[in-house]
Formats: structure tokens, sequence, C-alpha cells
């Protein structure tokens, strides 16, 4: 008996192992192919301009409009279903905390939602731009996006705040405070750094989305300079240079993915790096 | 004796469960109330039932009568926020709101309606002295509470339970999670304090019991077997449950 617990410890943690390394090398190499692709085709004038006459052509120019475009863009989402998600992740944890059934349908729903491939948002974007008479632009962009990474952002901040141990509510409540002030004062500062990570995670998701912008926010080779016009973005920037029969177009593609995947990774390790400290000062019992 | 809290055929029910059977107690204005019993025996949720914290939960279903001041506290017009105002509630582990030490106290002055800073600073300090609190915490007023130990949150918590003026003082076990030296300060105050608060304390120690309680409610199963002034209840006993109890039979 014991030597088949141990076999079957040792046959589980190898395959673990193996299944980690796996992901890791996996991970590795497409990080290492991005850098290694993209590094050759990285220049200053990349990062620093917008594409001239002839830049899918491989001539001069760089991709500065699509950089600006997914910041402005994903900025412009993230801001706004935060103002939405947040007072439904408090609403959900306090005003509706007798309602548990309730609350459960909603969790449900959202994480359906969640699931729901980009691209059908993209789908959805337009059919709404169709419906009240809005063109491809960067108002269309942020209102799908924010569409896209809103269950993200509610779900992610509902996980924090139903943390909120219920002894600090009945110690709230037994001062007399009311629902809102318990919402606002003591479950947003409680889970503070929660919100903030998912405010991040909400921020990658957004960034990193091509197919909800396609139809949406369109593409053009200037710098947003209104709501109203097109705006450029990282991911259907790759997409367009990808696309190119011109080998140099092709590496700038690489060059493209490689300031998206950086822009991602600082996100993430700062929404990290908030959420270690958020271990640290929590409540200690 | 004047009765501060009045409580008429008080039943709770869990679901199906009955937590509470026909409670009937009347506990004594200004005066140490000891809700004693084994664990389980339905004693935070009395407790809980006079801040009607019991609001929160859901599954539970309360029917009866509270009676302080003479009005029922389950009142369709009861004002909920006012009536947990003049209860200040010490829980079994102290739950500090997650703002610096003097804001966790100022919070609960301007819940009171105290308006004006140095009105609010000056008061801060009386509540952190009341609590003996104020020497340790004199040179970190703004950092944050929770980095203070358990039993130095326990008692910013009295501080501020005591800040919203309260005239009742409900306590869920409050010691349980403290040091010694915690513990037998937020009894003394206890004492202290009785002549202006009337107290509730739930516990399931004896030796607490005997140590503070001038009046006993005695639970057993979700029922009150017996209450009665503390001298009476632990020197003549007169159900059998009590005497087995107080004898250590069960718990």
């Amino acid at each position: 008996m014991k030597r088949t617990l141990k076999a079957e410890e040792t046959f589980f943690r190898i395959l673990m192992n193996l299944t980690t390394g796996f992901i890791f090398i996996i991970l590795g190499i497409i990080i290492y192919s991005v850098f290694e692709k993209g590094m050759k085709a990285m220049s200053w004038e990349m990062l620093t301009s917008v594409p001239s006459g002839g830049y899918y052509y491989g001539k001069g120019g760089g991709i500065l409009n699509a950089i600006v475009g997914s910041l402005v863009l994903a900025f412009g989402a993230t801001i706004l279903a935060f103002l939405i998600g947040l007072p439904v992740a408090l609403y959900m944890n306090v005003f509706l905390v007798r309602r548990k059934k309730l609350v459960n349908l909603i969790r449900f729903i959202l994480d359906l939602i969640w699931g729901v491939p980009s691209i059908v948002y993209g789908a959805f974007g337009f059919t709404l731009m169709v419906f009240i008479g809005l063109q491809t632009s960067l108002l269309a962009g942020i209102i799908t996006v924010t569409l896209f990474i809103l269950p993200i952002m509610i779900r992610s901040m509902d996980e924090i705040l139903r943390t909120v141990p219920m002894g600090l509510s009945e110690a709230t409540y037994s001062l007399g405070s009311n629902k809102s002030e318990l919402a606002f004062k003591i479950f947003t500062r409680q889970s503070v750094s929660g919100i903030i990570t998912a405010v991040l995670l909400s921020f990658g998701r957004a960034i990193g989305d091509a197919a909800s912008v396609l139809f949406t926010a369109g593409y053009t080779d200037n710098l947003p300079n209104s709501l109203m016009e097109p705006v450029a973005t990282l991911p259907l920037s790759i997409f367009f240079q990808l696309a190119s029969p011109v080998p140099e177009v092709q590496a700038r593609a690489y060059a493209s993915a490689l300031v998206l995947t950086i822009i991602i990774l600082i996100v993430s390790l700062f929404s990290r790096g908030l959420g270690k400290r958020y271990h640290k000062t929590k409540i200690n019992f | 004796m004047e009765t501060a809290i009045r409580i008429k055929d008080l039943n709770v029910f869990a679901g199906k469960t009955q937590i509470l059977h026909d409670i009937n107690v009347e506990i004594p204005k200004n005066k140490i109330t000891v809700i004693l019993g084994p664990s389980g025996c339905g004693k935070t949720t009395l407790l809980k039932c006079m801040n009607r914290l019991t609001d929160l939960y859901p599954e539970l279903k309360v029917s009866g009568e509270i009676l302080i001041n003479d009005k029922n506290i389950f009142d369709p017009g009861a004002d909920i926020s006012k009536l947990r105002q003049s209860m200040g509630l010490l829980s079994q582990r102290p739950y500090p709101l997650p703002m610096t030490i003097y804001n966790n106290i100022a919070y609960a002055l301007k819940l009171r309606g105290v308006r004006g800073r140095r009105k609010q600073s000056i008061l801060v300090m009386d509540y952190l002295k009341q609590a003996n609190l104020y020497e340790e915490v004199r040179k970190r007023l703004r950092e944050p509470a929770s980095r203070l130990s358990i039993g130095q949150q326990q008692r910013l918590c009295l501080a501020r339970g005591l800040a919203v003026n309260p005239d009742i003082i409900l306590a869920d076990e409050p010691t349980s999670a403290l040091d010694p030296i915690s513990s037998r300060f937020i009894d003394e105050k206890f004492q202290e304090i009785k002549p202006h608060f009337t107290i509730v304390v739930v516990t399931h120690v004896l030796r607490q019991a005997r140590r503070i309680a001038d009046n006993v409610i005695f639970m057993y199963m979700g029922e009150v077997v017996e209450q009665g002034s503390a001298s009476e209840f632990f020197e003549n006993p007169k159900e059998e449950k009590t005497k087995s109890y107080l004898e250590g039979m069960f718990n």
C-alpha cells in the first residue's frame, strides 16, 4: 500500500513537472521569437514616427500611431469600464448581500459573457454603431472594448470584494453607517490594491485585443486627434504588417508585437507588485 | 431596578432549524449582564438580534419583540442606523476599519455628528485615553490600524464603540482572542464604565462571568434556562441544568 502511494506520488510529481516545463518552454519560445525577430526591425524611428507614404511597402516611418492609439483606446475603455464596474461590484456585495441567489445568477451570467469571443463583441459593437449612426472611430472602439472588458472588470473586483469579512460589515453597521458608506468608504478601502489589480488586468485585455476593434475603431496612419476619427491599434498594426508580402514589413510586425508584449509585461508586473502589497497590508488576524 | 432592554417571545429560525426558542428576558440598566452558556447555544444570535445585525443574514427569520425605551426595534419604521448607534459593539475578533488609527475613531465621531477638526481631534485623543491606548499609539496615529496588535486593535474597537456615544455596549466574547493583560483591561473597563452604560457580555468562560456579572442569563440549546442576579445565580441556582453547568458537567 505504502509503495503504491509513493509510486503514485512520484508519477504525479513527474507529470506536473513535465507539464509545467512544457508550458514554460512554449512561453519561452514565443517570447524569444518575438524578441529575436522584433529586435531586428526595432528602431528609434519605429517608435517615434507615424507611417510615411509607402511604409507598407518597406519605406520609412513607424508605428507611433498604433502605440498612441492603443494606449488612448485602452485607457478610455478601462476608465469607462471602471466607472461602471466598481458600482456594480459594490452593489452585488453590499446591497444584494441578502439576495444570494440573485447575486449568484449575476455572477453566472457575467462568467458566461466573459467567455464570449471578442469578435462577437466587435460584431455587436458594429451593429450598435449602425443603430446609433456612429462611424468607425475612437469612440466606437472605446465603447466596444468597454463592453468587452466589463465582465472581466466586474468579476475580478467582485472576487476581491467577496473576501471582505462579514465582521467588518457588522462593525461598520454597528457604528450607524448606511450601505453606501459601507460600500464606498469601507469596502473600497479594504480592497483598494485588489481593485487596482482588477483594473490593470482589464487594461491588459483591452490593449491586446484585435477582433473587437477591427470594425469599430478602424485603422489610420494618423495619430488620434478626435473621438470621432478612426484610430490605429497595435494588434491591428501587427495584423496588417504581417499580412504584407514584403519581408521588411513582416519583420516590423514582430517589432510591433514586441512593443505590445512589453506594455503588457509592464502592466502585469505592476499588478503583481500591487497584489503582493495587498497581502502584506491585509488585516492580520 | 430599571430595565434597559426587554425581550419578549423572541424566536429565531435559520431555515427550518430553530436557533432561539421563546426568549423572554429583561436586561437591567447600567449593569453588566452576562449571557452565559456552552458554545452553539444561541448566545451570539441573541446579541445580534439586539442591534438587528441579524438583518444581514438572509437565512435568519426573527419574530417577537425587543423593546428599548419602550420602542420595538423590529417596528417597520424603526431607524436602524440610530438604533445601532445607540449600541457599541465589541466582537470576538477586532475589526479595525481599513483606515488610520486616528480615522477609525474620527469616522465614528463623524457618524455621530461631531463636526470641526479641532473638536474631533480632542475627542479622538480622549477616547484613545479611555481605552488605555493613547500612550502606545501617540506617535503613530496616522498609521493603518491593521498594524496594531490584536489586543491593541480590540482596545481601538472599544474606543470606537464608545465614540458613537452609545447607551448600551454589546460585547461578544470580547476577550477570547486577547492576551491576558488586554483581557483584564477590558473586564476592568466594563466595571469602571458601567454606571453610565448598560453592558451585555456574551461569554462561555465561567470565571469571567463570575468576575464581572451583575446579572446572568444562562442559555442552553437556544433556550433561556435561568436568569437573575449574579449572586443568586452562582450561589443558589434553581435549575438542575444550571447546577450541572456550574459544576462543569458540560461545556
